[in-house]
């Protein structure tokens, strides 16, 4: 029987993004924000854009597959997929499906993308206007809790009670942000560095989350060409290759009201080692970690579950001259991420991971042959990808 | 009645269109917490679902449970995500974890001092906060140091 696996198969010729916003500051629309994402990914890989024959998104993206195929002038559509689940946990699964499609032979050009406007459709930090509220959402909402900082802080108060966590740890999680994006002129917080003492007076949101542990709200949209491994080659760009990408949650994740059994977690106990198998790689093989930070007490779980280090050696682990490029032992979100460079629900990171490969980042690391990513800690389901260059194959 | 914990005007918990939730929220009207357990394995779960997720049966019921419980995680809130908090200050959330069901767990504010301080294993008693004289009557479990 043949092997089960996506590794090797299909590879990433082509990112791009939208110029990056403030919410509530683009010019343009949500959906000509997705239209001019997948226009300049395809510039990138140098191809046509009618020849775009599938699309993949996640977190109920309003731009439409068939929309886009037909705004788009492709030839065809031949898949359209969309991760279930919120958040940004399908950054990665939106990868996966997209290299299913392509190495099972639906589809030969699939692009995954990601388009969100809150300056047009309403910003995330924000609770609901609504009189009542029934389903799951009425045993938090009439308490307070109503935002994604309100639901996660919660995992993460019990994580860090768990293992002895202290401040400092999230603390260099933002800063390594602020550091990598002050190099990267796409990050809406370029220009803007971050030092330490900021952090500590700036105000809190909900502890343990100071403002700076907060992603941002932005508007924009990013996109990535995704075809075969065989014609990698024939594009502009070193081709980086999807080495595994998978998604899911461990047992009852969904549990309602806070009753998932392993709580205070970032959903990757079960994933990460699918990811491991299916690269045939482990944490010390990764040479550059970008990680999903909607709230930075999510990455230091997902840090942990993806075997970076023990829940014990936290507060060692995360410093932030271990978290910098070019030479800490694991550069992490070397574009700024979500934190700094824009919230584009993660989609950001994955480009930011074919940029290491190839040897674009405004961060490098040097010699980078495999990246990780992990998207959307603490949804479910969440997922992770790790992409390599072509001598990882 | 008190004043509540938080300031009104935050939106009030209805039952769900499908009534899967409506005993638990009559229950509270009347100062009691019910939750559901299962008729073919006794096991407790929360929130409440059409069948057992331990043993499928669909063989529910709600029952009667102590309002007690352990402080399982905490948070303190600081910024308002909602124009009703805009003039509260912080304020403190709770999830609970109920020894005398299973150990389910809710969410509930902590009364009393939001800057008190938070201690995880602690015990907790429930409060029942009325709100009768509002557009949309309802009551919420609260918690108190026990």
């Amino acid at each position: 029987m043949t092997e089960r696996t996506l590794r090797g198969k299909v590879a990433v010729v082509g990112v791009a993004e939208t110029e990056y916003y403030r919410w509530g500051k683009a010019p343009d629309p949500e959906f000509k924000l997705a239209i001019d994402a997948v226009l300049r990914a395809c510039a990138d890989a140098g191809i046509d854009p009618r020849d775009v024959d599938g699309f993949s998104s996640y977190s109920n993206d309003r731009s439409d597959a068939s929309r886009l195929s037909a705004a788009l002038g492709c030839h065809q559509l031949s898949f359209a997929a969309m991760q279930w689940g919120g958040g940004g946990g399908g950054g990665s699964g939106a990868v996966a499906n997209a290299a299913a499609a392509i190495a099972t032979g639906q589809a030969e050009c699939v692009v995954v993308f990601r388009a969100l406007a809150q300056g047009q459709f309403g910003r995330f930090g924000q609770g609901p206007r609504v009189k009542t509220v029934s389903g799951a959402a009425a045993h938090t909402l009439p308490y307070g809790l109503m935002s994604a900082a309100q639901m996660f802080a919660m995992k993460v108060n019990r994580f860090m009670h768990d293992h002895g966590v202290r401040q400092e740890a999230l603390r260099a999680i933002s800063l390594a942000s602020y550091t990598h994006a002050q190099h990267n002129p796409r990050a809406v917080m370029y220009g803007r560095p971050l030092d330490a003492d900021t952090y500590d007076a700036s105000r809190w949101i909900v502890e343990p989350f100071h403002l700076f542990d907060c992603c941002q709200e932005n508007d924009g949209a990013a996109a990535m060409v995704l075809v075969a491994a065989e014609r990698a080659r024939d594009f502009p760009h070193p081709p980086c290759y999807v080495l595994a990408a998978v998604s899911g949650s461990q047992h009852r994740s969904g549990a309602p009201v806070h009753n998932t059994p392993e709580y205070a977690s970032s959903s990757f106990t079960t994933v990460a080692p699918r990811l491991y198998d299916m690269a045939r790689l482990g944490p010390a093989d990764v040479d550059v970690l970008q990680s999903y930070e909607n709230f930075t007490g999510g990455v230091l779980m997902s840090i942990v579950e993806h075997g970076f280090c023990q829940p014990d050696e936290v507060n060692d682990f995360l410093t932030v001259d271990n978290l910098l490029a070019p030479s800490g032992r694991l550069p992490l979100n070397t574009s700024g991420g979500n934190l700094a460079e824009c919230y584009m629900h993660g989609l950001g990171l994955n480009i930011e991971a074919v940029r290491q490969i190839r040897g674009h980042s405004t961060s490098p690391v040097p010699g980078a042959e495999v990246a990780l990513v992990a998207s959307g800690p603490m949804v479910t389901p969440v997922s992770s990808s790790i992409f390599g260059s072509e001598a990882t194959l | 009645m008190n004043d509540p914990y938080l300031r009104r005007g935050l939106p009030a918990p209805v039952p769900m269109p499908d009534g899967l939730d409506a005993p638990f929220w009559a229950g509270l009207d009347e100062g009691r917490l019910l939750l559901q357990r299962c008729n073919a394995c006794d096991g407790w779960q929360w929130g409440p679902e059409w069948c057992c997720h331990r043993c499928h049966s669909f063989d529910l019921r709600y029952e009667e449970t102590l309002a007690e419980g352990v402080l399982y995680s905490h948070e303190r809130v600081w910024h308002p995500v909602h124009p009703a908090l805009q003039e509260q200050g912080p304020y403190v959330v709770v999830l609970v974890e109920l020894p005398h069901a299973g150990g389910v767990r809710i969410v509930g504010n902590l009364l009393g001092d939001p800057l008190q301080p938070l201690t995880i294993g602690a015990p907790l008693a429930g409060v029942f906060e009325h709100h009768r004289d509002v557009d949309v009557p309802h009551t919420l479990l609260q918690w108190a140091a026990a």
